[in-house]
C-alpha cells in the first residue's frame, strides 16, 4: 500500500496552483497568457476536489465533479479562443491593453 | 516521495509560465504543469481523472491554445512577446490569496475532520480502478448532468466554428 500523501500538502499545492493562476490573470497583457491562467486556476479546484473524494465514502461524487469541471473548461478555452481569435482580426492585436483602448 | 516531486514540477513550471515573456515557452511550461498534475491525480487514486486530463487538457486543450498563439501572433515577431502589466498588483494579490489560502488550510485542519478520520485508507476496497464505478454513476445519479454536458458541448462547438469562421457579406 502506498503510505497516505496528507490531505493538508495536496491543499497547498493546489493553493500554490491558484495563486500562481491569479497571478497570470492579472499581470500578463496577451489574451492567451491570460487564458492559461484561467486553465491553471481550474487545474487548481480540480486538484482540491479529487483530493477530497479520496476520503468520500462514496468515493465518486469528487471526481465526477471534477470531471464535468473539466469538460466545462474545454467547451470555454474553445469558445474563448475563438473570440481571441476574432479579436486579432479586427484590432491586429492580442494585447488587452490596447484592444481596451480602441474603438470597435 | 513521488508525490512531492511531482508537486515541485508542477509548481516550479506554473512559476516559469508566469515569469517567462515569450508564450511558446509558457505554452509548453503549462504542458508540463497539466502532465505533473495528471500524475498526482493517479497518486490519488483517480485513474478515470488523469486519463480524461491527458486526453482533454493536454490532448484538447493545450492544443488548442497552441493553435491560438500561432494565430494570434507572429511567431518571429514581437507579438509572441506577452508584455507584463499591473505586476506590482498582480504580485500582492496572488502572494495575500497565497498566505490567507494556507493560512486558513494549516488552521482549519482538515484531517481531523469526522467524516475524513472515518474513510479508511484502503479507498478502492479491492477494486482495481475507478472506471466501473464511474460509469455506473454517470448512467444513474448523474445522468441528467451527462446530457446537459453533452448539449453544452454541442453549443460550444457550434458557437465556437461560428465565431471563428470570417463572415461573408451576403
Amino acid at each position: 500500500m502506498i503510505t497516505q500523501i496528507p490531505l493538508e500538502h495536496i491543499l497547498l499545492l493546489s493553493a500554490a496552483l491558484f495563486a500562481i493562476g491569479v497571478l497570470a490573470v492579472i499581470s500578463k497583457r496577451h489574451a492567451v497568457m491570460v487564458l492559461m491562467g484561467i486553465e491553471l486556476i481550474f487545474n487548481a479546484a480540480n486538484l482540491n476536489l479529487v483530493a477530497f473524494s479520496r476520503h468520500d465514502p462514496q468515493l465518486m461524487q469528487g471526481q465526477l465533479f471534477s470531471l464535468f469541471v473539466i469538460l466545462v473548461a474545454a467547451a470555454e478555452a474553445a469558445v474563448a479562443l475563438a473570440i481571441v481569435l476574432r479579436v486579432y482580426q479586427h484590432f491586429k492585436t492580442a494585447n488587452l491593453n490596447q484592444v481596451a483602448s480602441k474603438e470597435g | 516521495m513521488l508525490f512531492y516531486i511531482f508537486a515541485a514540477i508542477a509548481i516550479l513550471s506554473g512559476a516559469y509560465m508566469v515569469l517567462t515573456r515569450n508564450l511558446l515557452y509558457a505554452g509548453f511550461s503549462l504542458l508540463l504543469t497539466l502532465l505533473s498534475v495528471a500524475a498526482i491525480y493517479v497518486l490519488l487514486f483517480a485513474d478515470f481523472v488523469a486519463v480524461t486530463q491527458l486526453m482533454v487538457y493536454v490532448g484538447g486543450v493545450l492544443v488548442l491554445i497552441l493553435f491560438g498563439i500561432m494565430l494570434s501572433s507572429r511567431v518571429h515577431d514581437k507579438s509572441v512577446m506577452s508584455e507584463n502589466t499591473n505586476v506590482g498588483w498582480g504580485i500582492t494579490i496572488s502572494l495575500l490569496t497565497l498566505i490567507g489560502l494556507s493560512y486558513t488550510i494549516w488552521r482549519a485542519g482538515f484531517s481531523s475532520l469526522p467524516w475524513i478520520q472515518q474513510a479508511g485508507t484502503d479507498v478502492l476496497s479491492g477494486q482495481k480502478s475507478t472506471v466501473q464505478l464511474i460509469g455506473i454513476k454517470l448512467m444513474t445519479d448523474f445522468v441528467l448532468p451527462f446530457e446537459v454536458a453533452s448539449l453544452l458541448l454541442l453549443i460550444a462547438l457550434m458557437g465556437a466554428a461560428y465565431i471563428a469562421t470570417a463572415k461573408q457579406k451576403v
